[in-house]
């Protein structure tokens, strides 16, 4: 377990959860991929990769649409990020939402 | 407007007072914290948008290359020419404060194995052109990957703190300061009204003396 109060420098590692298709192009770059398939196993996937050094969880959003809870239950914490991509099969617009929701949250009405 | 249920004591009136300074003095330092974390929200908002409309189109591109890539190849090699990455990526995450919210401040380590220029993991021979382009578009949006991260991250913590101090605002400003203001009024009048009765008592008192005498 990493320490995680104070400044201390330490290793995380960067992880990437989706469909084979989409997310296999990331392990050329050296990002530990998981592929996944139904919501069972992706929660699975998502929290085990929490408890295990990963600083940053990349998930598709095919995926994460599935998990909502389990997105959510990180969006507190500083460590994991979790961070949602589009797929091969392109976006579908529940990053942007995030954002606005965040902006929602924060100011009262959506300004941007 | 409630009143707190108090004795109408001198004692309780100073407590009050004091209390009403530690209120107002908090209010203001609480309000002017909302306003620097919403300054700051904003700009950093306005830049998670741009940066993840830019990201999304990018990693789309490198997909449909990839895709073009797993057309023309067939999977076993595709997934042979992935799977021994050269490089490995690590990231390296420090906490920074912005007006008590702990936001992550990123550093990408790349550790490049074996030789250094081809950022490629594979030999030319048997693979495609599209899968070379879809690993350098990769290569180059990892970067922006990553500062989208950092960002979001700040902003989703900074929201959350931002929802959380309005609602503290509001409750001292609303709530709490009407509160002590209306019962320190009330022990004051009632403090007044003590002190007006002992006040005609005394007169009649002497009143009475006067006339006996």
């Amino acid at each position: 377990m990493p320490q995680r109060k104070g400044c201390v420098i330490y290793m995380f590692k960067i992880a990437v959860v989706g469909d084979k298709d989409s997310i296999l192009a990331f392990k050329a770059l050296g990002v530990d991929v998981f592929s996944v398939y139904d919501n069972e196993e992706a929660r699975r996937t998502v929290d085990t990769i929490a408890r295990n050094d990963y600083g940053i969880i990349f998930i598709t959003e095919h995926i994460a649409s599935l998990i909502p809870d389990t997105i959510e239950r990180y969006d507190k914490e500083i460590i994991p990020a979790v961070i949602l991509i589009p797929s091969n099969q392109g976006t579908l617009n529940i990053g942007m939402s995030r954002i606005n929701d965040n902006v929602e949250k924060a100011v009262g009405s959506n300004i941007l | 407007m409630a009143r707190l249920n108090v004795n109408p004591t001198r004692m309780e009136l100073s407590g009050l007072k004091k209390r009403l300074a530690t209120a107002t003095r908090g209010h203001k330092l609480l309000k002017d914290k909302q306003d620097e974390l919403m300054r700051r929200f904003i700009e950093l908002i306005r830049k998670n948008k741009a940066l993840r409309m830019d990201v999304e189109t990018d990693l789309q591109d490198s997909f449909k290359d990839f895709l073009l890539a797993s057309a023309v190849m067939s999977p076993e090699m595709l997934e042979e020419a992935v799977s021994f990455p050269k490089e490995n990526i690590m990231v390296d995450i420090k906490k920074r404060n912005v007006m008590s919210v702990n936001v992550p401040v990123m550093n990408f380590i790349r550790k490049l194995e074996g030789d250094e220029g081809s950022i490629y993991p594979y030999g030319f021979a048997q693979t495609s052109s599209e899968l070379d382009d879809a690993i350098s578009k990769l290569y180059g949006i990892m970067s922006k990957l990553l500062e989208l991260a950092e960002v979001e991250k700040a902003c989703q913590l900074m929201a959350d703190e931002i929802e959380k101090t309005r609602r503290r605002v509001n409750a001292l400003e609303y709530r709490t300061i009407p509160e002590l203001k209306e019962t320190i009024r009330f022990i004051r009048m009632k403090l007044d009204e003590n002190e007006r009765s002992t006040i005609t008592r005394l007169m009649k008192v002497k009143d009475i003396i006067s006339k006996e005498a």
